[in-house]
C-alpha cells in the first residue's frame, strides 16, 4: 500500500469486483499518443484545452485593445471583433471549461478517487479525446476558410448567423456548427465512461456516500450533459439544414431591397429555445465540478471536515436537476408571457436555495479550521468571493423585469464572466496546483504560484467589476465602436482603458503559469506521495505519478469517508479512506508541510 | 414548445433521481467501519457495466429524439407554411421489417443463451438483414417523398420527415457496427454463451429503437 503518513492495515480480503483486463501498451506512441490509460487520457485533453484555450485569450486580448483604444489597432475591424467575441465565447465554454473539467479533471481523478484501475470503457475513452481533437481542429479551420470564422456571437442566433453581411456566414458557421456535433459525438464517449466508472467501478467499501465530492460534481455535471448537449446537437443539425438544404427551420421569411430571399416562415425563437436548453445546463456542467473540486480543496487546506456533507451531495443534485427548468431566463426580452417570465424567474431564484447551502458550508468549513495558505487554498478563497459576487449579480438578471433594462449591457458581461468564467477558472487554476504534485511527482514553484494567484484574482476584478458600472450606464455590448455616442460618458472610456490594461497585465501572467508547470514537472522539488496529507484515494497510490492500473497488484479498501480531518484521538490530523476503524493510533511519517 | 423534452427529461431525472435519493438518505458518511461495507449503492448484478452503458447512451438518445419532437410540434404550431406529408405507404412495410428485426435479434440472443450456436447465427444474420431492408425502405420512402410530395425547403413538414427518419437511421446504423462485433464474436467464441453478451445488448438496442420508431412513425402519421 501507499507510503503515506498511515501505515494503512487491510485484514479484508482482495477486491470483489472485477479486475478488468488493461491493454498495456509496449511502445512510446501506445503509452502516450494512442493511450487507453485515462491518466494520460486527461493530460492529453488537459494539453489540448489549454492550447486552443490559449487562442481564445488572445482573441479576448484583440477585444479588450479595440475597446480600450478603439482604432488603434488597424489589424482589428468590425468584423473581425464579431469574429474574435463568437469565437472567444464559444471556445471558453465548449472547448476549453467542458473540456478541461470533465475531459481533464474527470480523466484523471473519477478511477484513482473511485479505487479503480481505469475507466470502464478504455478504448471508447481514447476515442473520446481524439474526437475531441477533431472538433479542436475543424473549430480552428474556420478561421482560414474564405470569409473566416463565425461572428454571429456564441450564441449562433439565426438569422444572423447564417445570413449574408454576417461576418463567416458561408463556410465558417457551417465549420462552426460541424465541429460542435463532432464535440457532442466524442463527449458522449467520454460522459458515458465517467458515469459507468462510478456506478460500476469502485473498490471495495467506496460506498455513494464516501465519494469525494469532486466526484459527485464531475458525476452530476455529466448527467447533465448527456442530456442537455443532445439539444445543440439538434439545434446544430437544423441549422446546416437551413443553411446548406434551403429548408426552413428556424430562418424567417425576410426581404431585401423589397424581395423575398429564398427562407419562409421558419422560428429564430426555435433555436433560442433549443441553444438555452442546452445553455443554461451548461452553465452548470462548468459549475458542478467546480464546486466539487473546491470543496475537497477547502476540506484539505482547512484541515476540517466538509460541513454538511449529504446536504453538498443533495445540493449538488437540486442544482442539477432544477437546472433544466430555467433556461428561458436568458430570453426574457425574446418576448414571452408575463406567466411564463414569472415562472422562470421563480425557477431560477429557487436555484439559489441549494447553492447558497453549499456556499454557506464552505464557510462553516472554513470556521475554526487549521487553514493553511497554500497556494490551491487561495484560488479555493478566491473562487469563494468571485462566485458569490457573480451568483448576486445574476439575482438581478433572474430576475425578469430587472433583467429587461439590463439585457445586453457590460452588467451581463460583468456578471457572467465572474460567475462561469472567472469562479471555475480559478478553481481550474486551483485543482492544477492541489494535483500537480501526484501527476508530476514534484512540486510547483511556490513564489511564482502566489505572484500567479494575487495577479489572476486581483486583476480580474480590476477588469469585470467596472463592468456592471459600464453596464448599469446603459452601454450594450458586442458593439465594435461607440463613436459620438451621448449617453456613454467620458468615463465609460476611462474605465474601458483601464480595463484593458488590467487584461494584458492578467493575461501575461498566464505566461508565468505555464512556465512554472513545465518548469516546476521537470526541475521541481520531490513532492512525495502525499504532500497535503489528504484522505482520498489518489493520495494512496503505491507509485506517485501512478502508473498504468493505479493501484499495483491490489485494489484499495475503504472503510471511511473522504473527510477524516482533525479527528479525535488520532495521532495525525487526518486518516485516509484505507485506514479501517480499528486500526489503533497510526504511525506518523515525518513529512514537512508545504506551502 | 418544449413540453415533451420537459416530459421526457423529468421522467428520466426522475428515475435517477430517486435512486440517488434512496442509496444516500439514512446513511451516516462519518461513520468509519471496520470491513467494508460496500452493499449500498451498487446496482443489481444483472445490470452488468456494458448495459449500463448502454442504458446511459438511450438515456442520452431519448433527450435528443425528445428534443427533436418538441422541434416538430414547435414548428408546426407556428408557421402557417406548415403541409402535412402523404406518409408512403411503403412505412408501414419498414415498420414491419423493423419488428422482425428486433424479434429475429431477440431469438438469437436466447439461442446463444442456450449454446445453439447454429441458430443464434442464423438469428443474428436475419436480424442484421431486416435491419438493412428497413433502411434501404427508408431511402425508398425519400425518394418517393421526393418525388411526389413538397421540396425540403418548401415544405416544413417534408424538411422534418426526412430529419427524423434520417437520425433514426443513423442511430441504426451505429447499431450495426456493434452488430458486426456481436456476429464476430458468435463466430470467434469456442463457445456461444460467451458472444450472449454481446447479442444481448444489441437486442436492447434494438427493441429501444423500435420504440422510438413506433414513436416517430404515430408522430407522422398523427400530423
Amino acid at each position: 500500500m501507499a507510503a503515506h503518513g498511515y501505515d494503512a492495515v487491510s485484514d479484508a480480503p482482495p477486491a470483489e469486483i472485477g479486475e478488468m483486463e488493461l491493454p498495456h501498451a509496449h511502445t512510446w506512441v501506445g503509452k502516450y499518443v494512442w493511450s487507453q490509460d485515462a491518466k494520460v487520457i486527461a493530460i492529453q485533453y488537459g494539453i489540448t484545452a489549454t492550447a486552443i484555450g490559449l487562442v481564445a485569450l488572445v482573441l479576448s486580448i484583440l477585444i479588450r485593445l479595440q475597446l480600450g483604444f478603439p482604432g488603434a489597432f488597424s489589424l482589428i475591424d468590425p468584423s473581425s471583433y464579431l469574429q474574435h467575441v463568437s469565437m472567444h465565447g464559444m471556445i471558453m465554454v465548449v472547448y476549453l471549461l467542458t473540456a478541461l473539467f470533465l475531459g481533464g479533471f474527470g480523466n484523471y481523478l473519477i478511477p484513482l478517487m473511485c479505487g479503480a484501475r481505469d475507466m470502464a470503457f478504455p478504448f471508447l475513452n481514447m476515442l473520446s479525446y481524439w474526437i475531441y481533437l477533431l472538433a479542436v481542429l475543424i473549430l480552428v479551420a474556420s478561421f482560414f476558410v474564405d470569409g473566416g470564422a463565425s461572428g454571429a456571437g456564441w450564441t449562433l442566433y439565426p438569422p444572423q448567423a447564417i445570413t449574408e453581411g454576417t461576418p463567416g456566414s458561408g463556410l465558417g458557421i457551417v465549420l462552426m456548427l460541424v465541429s460542435l456535433i463532432v464535440f457532442i459525438i466524442g463527449f458522449t464517449m467520454g460522459g458515458l465512461n465517467y458515469i459507468v466508472t462510478v456506478l460500476q467501478l469502485r473498490c471495495r467499501g467506496m460506498t455513494l456516500m464516501r465519494l469525494p465530492l469532486t466526484v459527485w460534481g464531475i458525476f452530476m455535471a455529466t448527467v447533465l450533459a448527456l442530456l442537455a448537449f443532445p439539444a445543440l446537437l439538434v439545434a446544430s443539425i437544423m441549422m446546416i439544414f437551413d443553411h446548406l438544404l434551403g429548408t426552413s427551420f428556424f430562418m424567417p421569411t425576410m426581404l431585401t431591397i423589397s424581395e423575398q430571399r429564398g427562407h419562409e416562415g421558419g422560428s429564430p425563437l426555435l433555436f433560442q429555445h433549443l441553444f438555452w436548453f442546452f445553455g443554461h445546463p451548461e452553465v452548470y456542467i462548468v459549475a458542478l465540478p467546480a464546486f466539487g473540486i473546491v470543496s475537497d480543496l477547502i476540506a484539505v487546506h482547512a484541515r476540517r471536515a466538509i460541513f454538511g456533507y449529504r446536504m453538498m451531495v443533495w445540493a449538488l443534485v437540486a442544482i442539477g436537476g432544477l437546472s433544466f427548468v430555467v433556461w428561458a431566463h436568458h430570453m426574457y426580452v425574446s418576448g414571452m408571457k408575463p406567466s411564463f417570465g414569472f415562472f422562470f424567474a421563480t425557477t431560477t431564484l429557487v436555484i439559489a436555495v441549494p447553492t447558497a447551502i453549499k456556499v454557506y458550508n464552505w464557510i462553516l468549513t472554513l470556521w475554526k479550521g487549521n487553514i493553511r495558505l497554500t497556494v490551491p487554498m487561495l484560488f479555493a478563497l478566491g473562487f469563494l468571493f468571485t462566485f458569490l459576487n457573480g451568483g448576486l449579480s445574476g439575482l438581478f438578471l433572474g430576475n425578469a423585469t430587472v433583467d429587461v433594462p439590463l439585457s445586453d449591457t457590460y452588467f451581463v458581461v460583468g456578471h457572467f464572466h465572474m460567475v462561469m468564467a472567472v469562479a471555475p477558472i480559478l478553481v481550474i487554476f486551483g485543482a492544477i496546483y492541489h494535483w500537480f504534485p501526484k501527476m508530476t511527482g514534484r512540486m510547483y514553484n511556490g513564489p511564482l504560484a502566489q505572484v500567479h494567484f494575487w495577479v489572476t484574482f486581483l486583476g480580474t476584478y480590476a477588469i469585470y467589476y467596472p463592468m456592471h458600472f459600464i453596464g448599469l450606464a446603459g452601454v450594450p455590448r458586442r458593439y465594435y465602436a461607440y463613436g459620438e455616442t451621448a449617453f456613454v460618458d467620458e468615463s465609460v472610456m476611462t474605465l474601458n482603458a483601464g480595463i484593458t490594461i488590467a487584461a494584458l497585465v492578467v493575461a501575461l501572467v498566464q505566461v508565468l503559469f505555464l512556465f512554472n508547470l513545465v518548469w516546476s514537472a521537470f526541475r521541481g522539488k520531490p513532492a512525495g506521495s502525499n504532500p497535503w496529507k489528504a484522505t482520498t484515494l489518489e493520495w494512496q497510490t503505491p507509485e506517485t505519478p501512478p502508473g498504468h492500473g493505479n493501484w499495483g497488484d491490489e485494489l484499495p479498501v475503504v472503510y471511511r469517508w473522504a473527510y477524516d480531518y482533525a479527528v479525535p484521538d488520532a495521532r495525525e490530523d487526518y486518516v485516509p479512506q484505507t485506514v479501517p476503524a480499528d486500526s489503533g493510533p497510526a504511525t506518523v511519517r515525518d513529512e514537512k508541510p508545504l506551502s | 414548445m418544449m413540453t415533451v423534452t420537459l416530459i421526457a427529461i423529468v421522467a428520466l431525472m426522475a428515475t435517477f433521481l430517486t435512486w440517488i435519493v434512496r442509496q444516500t438518505i439514512n446513511v451516516q458518511p462519518w461513520e468509519a467501519t471496520s470491513t467494508p461495507d460496500d452493499g449500498r449503492g451498487r446496482l443489481p448484478s444483472f445490470l452488468t457495466t456494458p448495459r449500463v452503458g448502454l442504458i446511459v447512451v438511450m438515456a442520452a438518445i431519448t433527450s435528443l429524439f425528445a428534443l427533436i419532437i418538441s422541434a416538430y410540434n414547435g414548428r408546426m404550431m407556428i408557421g402557417s407554411d406548415w403541409v402535412s406529408v402523404d406518409i408512403p405507404a411503403i412505412l408501414w412495410g419498414n415498420t414491419l421489417v423493423l419488428v422482425l428485426s428486433s424479434m429475429f435479434l431477440h431469438l438469437a440472443w436466447r439461442a446463444s443463451a442456450d449454446g445453439d450456436r447454429g441458430a443464434a447465427r442464423v438469428r443474428l444474420l436475419l436480424g442484421g438483414a431486416s435491419a438493412l431492408l428497413f433502411i434501404a425502405g427508408q431511402a425508398v420512402a425519400w425518394m418517393q417523398l421526393r418525388r411526389s410530395g413538397l421540396p425540403l425547403a418548401v415544405n416544413p413538414a417534408s424538411a422534418f420527415f426526412v430529419l427524423v427518419t434520417a437520425l433514426h437511421v443513423l442511430h441504426l446504423l451505429g447499431g450495426l457496427v456493434a452488430w458486426v462485433r456481436a456476429y464476430a464474436r458468435l463466430e470467434g467464441a469456442s463457445e456461444p454463451r460467451r458472444a450472449e453478451a454481446g447479442i444481448g445488448l444489441c437486442t436492447i438496442y434494438w427493441h429501444f429503437l423500435l420504440g422510438i420508431w413506433l414513436i416517430l412513425f404515430g408522430l407522422l402519421l398523427i400530423t
